[in-house]
């Protein structure tokens, strides 16, 4: 298996118990949509949110720093990002979660309602990103 | 200790998401090319996270009686399919294809200290944020 499958692997695992140790220590579940939305609207009321974030932005710091991983690149325009961003926010919010959160918990938890959103947008990613590339959009 | 703990997991799922390659954008477009040039890596984190979850959700959970350091455990309890849940996934899926980062690699991203990973944050929380607002009017209203 070459190293970028074992590195997805072994990164996921470290995901997977990361949501585990949550719901074991705080009783949360690990999806990041719904932290980062606690986190923005009661920073004082949710301040474990904020410092799961905190943790969040050092553990990559972290992984990069130890590794030695190069920072991969992120050039897009503007407007695509605000607009990715928001939509992704506005589909999160009313979706109820996120890859974590439906993708790794919920289908770990075999709900119905996560596999359903987890199939959906990831269909859904497939065409948007095939209408980017190859369908002469955007 | 309970902020210690909140501090400690972010860390190990921000450690995960970096390792996994989840955090280069790259990747991810190349996983969403399914239709394309598809780059399978990006599945494996899937595999990954669901191998530990499964079995932790389905027989270690039960076996707790409540968190270590909070009362109870908050599990979702809907299970209904609607609309919103739908129409929010798919949105959040057309989202996810424009840029390639979705909720967590984008805060994770935010140590790369590029100015453009912050904008799609705050464009993001202000997703949630006008989501929800609406969300309370409307519920207001009817």
């Amino acid at each position: 298996m070459p190293d970028a499958f074992l590195m997805a692997l072994a990164g996921g695992i470290c995901i997977g118990l990361a949501a585990i140790l949550l719901m074991v220590t705080l009783g949360r579940i690990g999806g990041i949509s719904g932290i980062v939305f606690s986190a923005a609207k009661s920073p004082v009321g949710d301040f474990w949110a904020i410092l799961f974030i905190a943790g969040l932005i050092l553990g990559t710091f972290l992984f990069h720093l130890t590794s030695g991983h190069p920072i991969p690149a992120f050039k897009e325009p503007l407007p695509l990002i605000l607009a990715g961003g928001f939509i992704v926010g506005v589909g999160t919010k009313l979706g109820s979660g996120c890859t974590s959160g439906h993708g790794i918990c919920g289908i770990g938890r075999l709900s119905v309602r996560s596999l359903i959103a987890t199939c959906t947008f990831m269909l859904l990613g497939f065409i948007t990103v095939y209408l980017r590339l190859h369908g002469g959009v955007a | 200790m309970k902020l210690l703990m909140a501090l400690l997991c972010g860390m190990l799922f921000g450690f995960g998401l970096a390792l996994s390659g989840m955090t280069d954008i790259a990747n991810v477009i190349g996983f969403l090319d399914l239709f394309g040039d598809w780059n399978p890596t990006l599945a494996f984190v899937m595999v990954g996270g669901i191998l530990v979850s499964l079995p932790f959700f389905q027989f270690g959970l039960g076996k707790i009686k409540a968190p270590l350091f909070a009362d109870v455990f908050r599990l979702p309890t809907r299970t209904d399919i609607d609309g919103r849940l739908i129409g929010g996934a798919a949105l959040f899926g057309i989202g996810w294809g424009l840029v390639g980062l979705c909720p967590g690699p984008a805060i994770a991203s935010l140590a790369y200290l590029n100015i453009d990973i912050l904008y799609f944050g705050v464009a993001m929380i202000a997703g949630m944020f006008v989501t929800d607002f609406v969300d309370r009017w409307l519920t207001a209203k009817s």
